[in-house]
């Protein structure tokens, strides 16, 4: 219940130097906040469980011929050499992303130093920082947007449950809970020398992928 | 003769490169013009205030460590001062002084990031952010010597601070200091003569002082309007009575002067720091248990504590009922209120000047929505 | 150092301009009547005695039975600074203050944000919204009768029918702070 909205004049400071009077968007996005909101509920109440991890099954040897699993190791070389991940840093652990790809750490030596701001050329996701519902609409469509194969990385612990703000009223306890999540990094938030573990988890992971088992990304 | 388009309405972020986090902006063009901007926050709401409802008062400080995360020891002593006013605990000689320690380094490393990403903002791609950030990273180690963490630190606690400097910090803090000289002198090299930096920054985003007064803009914002309000001198809390130090002006009120005066404030830091050094004695670090208990139970009544912090005026308002936990806690957070003119930085200029006025507020996300 | 105003001498000076609009002073504090708060508040801006030209913090408390608004002002000139409280919506009424944003534009977003965590609203407010939470949150979590709502809680409602109801009569007892009704306690619901 968010009581009576109390009616708003056309533009609170009269017109700004140079400014169209036509300004005041406020004035007009009343409902794009409702509709917002209505999704944020949406959201809230229908993703109760979290998502299973996507697990890796073990592909039945005989479904994989020669050809298969030498094409499954230069693939599987290739996208693990040349991960491409979303720019989008959320909270505190995004400072640690940042300084993971500085100087540093170096996150070059990986081959994934080009961080993409757009989820389309992107294929992982790091989850850095906590995910408030409010967030979680816009997050869910990045992911959403991405392209398979793509991986999903909590980094911290607000991504991975909450954290230290477990239990508050506005944050997801847990990004499991809006998306399935490869690779799990502790920390508050994590050093980036525990992020470029989590990523050679990763790459460990990619590489046991197989075309004829289960496809990558898949929850 | 001007040829008026049909204005459109542009969303830009919660996710978003030049946005510093989850910030979000509906904007209005009139061709390259901006017509209208409306802010969208909330992103990053985590609901520290009612938490810290549930927390007891020193537990709290883990919650202001990540408010500002790019200055997390600045949060910690607004908070600590907070307290102590509340419960009137007289904090130790050498406890002060550490603490002021390392919220100056931490305002070196706040006013370098805010740098590094305002240039990041002008399209300088990189470069700039990584020599910042090289810097920060060397006094996140000096963190690391006093508290074992490189961002989220919970050095202070009420009265002081939890542990002294190891013995290696002090021959550490003072190379570091001649380090960050020297990254001040190499980054204003490349960019505080810049042509092209000139060209993109002066005469931006001018805003009057009257105006930023009446809006509760503080901070470096404030001095780059020629308004000399430094809480560190007009209202002197911790020590800074008894250190000299220089406050930085400008006149010019546009974006060139907001990156100048966290530049020379940066530098400004390292000398107030070394004052620090030189006047800092042997003893204790916080009051011992018999004084201040682990568990501290302010009398009944409120206080407001404001510091200048990175980004201007942070304040921590508590309310105590006696209990262990504060009845309310509030947070003054400049961050937030340095927003209130963004509409009148944005409108009437260019989509190509968006960000860079935007990244000159030096805003975090983490304390826009607490 | 900046020269805290004492709450009995604000009074008085605040009485000689604005006859009866204060309601009592202690320590520092000064308590407006909320009728008069707006008169009182341009007079503190613009009356060469006061000159408090930078509104500092504004922010709420709710005490159970009434909320408190709280100004923190600041004088740049004077270099001084004061502590104004309203106490509105006794008996958990409609909580409404007079808008400060014509005075000072930075009680904007701050008054927007109490509205959206605390309930009290503003009247006259330019941008009435909320600010931190989405359109259509349930209530306002700052109250200390909002009960900490878990997810199968408001699964188990319809995504847009905000059955918590604001000002509900499970008011925590003032004097233990931080014994918010555990969220799962309502988990049989």
């Amino acid at each position: 219940m968010t009581g009576p909205i109390l009616p708003r004049l056309v533009d609170p400071y009269g017109a700004p130097p140079g400014a169209d009077p036509r300004g005041a968007l406020q004035s007009i996005t009343l409902d794009l906040d409702r509709t917002e909101g209505d999704a944020v509920n949406r959201m809230k109440a229908t993703h109760l469980e979290p998502f299973p991890d996507p697990v890796l099954e073990v592909p039945d040897e005989l479904q994989r011929s020669v050809i298969v699993s030498s094409i499954d190791y230069l693939l599987n070389w290739a996208r693990k050499s040349s991960v491409f991940p979303l720019q989008s840093g959320l909270a505190c652990c995004s400072f640690e992303m940042i300084s993971s790809a500085m100087a540093r750490f170096d996150l070059a030596r990986f081959g994934m130093e080009a961080f993409r701001a757009s989820p389309r050329q992107a294929d992982l996701l790091i989850v850095a920082g906590t995910v408030t519902w409010k967030m979680a609409v816009p997050l869910r469509r990045l992911y959403d947007q991405m392209a398979e194969p793509r991986w999903v990385i909590s980094m911290g612990v607000c991504a991975t449950s909450g954290g230290p703000y477990y239990q508050s009223y506005s944050v997801v306890p847990g990004v499991n809970h809006i998306m399935p999540v490869d690779v799990y990094v502790p920390g508050c938030p994590p050093r980036p020398d525990a992020l470029l573990y989590g990523i050679m988890q990763l790459h460990d992971k990619i590489r046991r992928y197989s075309l004829k088992g289960q496809v990558a990304g898949q929850a | 003769m001007a040829i008026k388009t049909q204005p459109v309405t542009v969303n830009l972020g919660p996710q978003h490169p030049s946005t510093h986090g989850v910030f979000r902006l509906r904007v209005m063009f009139d061709g390259e013009e901006i017509v209208d901007v409306e802010p969208v926050f909330g992103y990053l709401h985590r609901g520290s205030e009612k938490l810290a409802e549930e927390r007891t008062y020193t537990q709290i400080v883990t919650l202001t460590d990540r408010m500002d995360y790019v200055s997390p020891m600045l949060n910690n002593q607004a908070y600590m001062l907070a307290v102590e006013k509340l419960a009137g605990i007289e904090p130790t000689q050498r406890g002060v002084w550490l603490r002021m320690i390392a919220a100056e380094l931490q305002r070196i490393a706040s006013h370098l990031v805010a740098t590094g990403f305002l240039l990041q903002d002008l399209g300088a791609l990189g470069t700039p952010l990584i020599y910042a950030m090289r810097e920060r990273e060397n006094i996140l180690d000096l963190f690391e010597m006093l508290c074992g963490a490189r961002i989220t630190n919970s050095y202070l606690r009420p009265g002081g601070v939890f542990m002294d400097a190891p013995t290696g910090f002090w021959l550490a803090l003072d190379r570091e200091l001649v380090d960050i000289v020297n990254t001040l002198d190499e980054l204003e090299e490349y960019l505080s003569g810049n042509e092209i930096v000139f060209s993109r920054t002066k005469g931006t985003a001018v805003l009057a002082p009257e105006l930023l007064i009446n809006a509760s803009i503080t901070g470096p914002m404030l001095r780059a309007s020629g308004v000399d309000w430094d809480l560190r001198h007009r209202n002197p809390y911790d020590y800074y009575d008894r250190i000299e130090f220089k406050r930085i002006l400008h006149t010019a009120s546009d974006n060139y002067a907001r990156y100048w005066v966290r530049v020379q404030e940066a530098r400004e830091s390292v000398n107030i720091i070394r004052q620090c050094v030189a006047q800092i004695e042997p003893g204790p670090v916080r009051p011992s248990f018999d004084d201040v208990p682990r568990l501290i139970r302010p009398p009944k009544g409120d206080a407001y504590v404001a510091i200048e912090g990175s980004k201007g005026e942070l304040g921590f308002y508590l309310v105590s009922d006696g209990g262990i936990a504060p009845y309310r806690m509030h947070v003054r957070a400049p961050s937030l209120i340095n927003l209130t003119l963004l509409r009148d930085m944005l409108i009437g200029g260019l989509f190509g000047d968006l960000f860079v006025s935007f990244g000159s507020v030096d805003l975090n996300m983490g304390e826009v929505d607490r | 150092m900046t020269t805290p105003w004492s709450g009995a001498a604000l009074a008085e000076a605040i009485e000689a301009f604005a006859p009866g609009s204060t309601d009592k002073s202690h320590g520092g504090d000064v308590w407006l009547k909320p009728e008069a708060a707006f008169m009182v508040c341009e007079g503190l801006k613009s009356r060469p005695e006061f000159k408090f030209d930078l509104l500092s913090s504004v922010t709420a408390v709710d005490y159970i039975d009434h909320f408190e608004v709280v100004y923190h002002l600041t004088s740049l000139p004077k270099n001084a600074s004061a502590v104004l409280k309203i106490r509105v919506g006794l008996g958990r009424t409609d909580a409404v203050v007079p808008s400060v944003v014509p005075i000072w534009r930075g009680a904007d977003y701050q008054e927007r944000e109490v509205w959206d965590l605390m309930g009290v609203r503003f009247k006259g407010h330019p941008n009435h919204k909320r600010i931190m939470l989405w359109e259509g949150f349930p209530g306002h979590p700052l109250r200390k009768d909002y009960v900490t709502y878990d997810q199968s809680i408001v699964a188990s409602l319809a995504p847009d029918d905000g059955a918590y109801a604001a000002g509900s009569e499970t008011a925590v007892e003032l004097g233990t702070a931080g014994s918010q009704p555990a969220p799962g306690a309502g988990a049989e619901a």
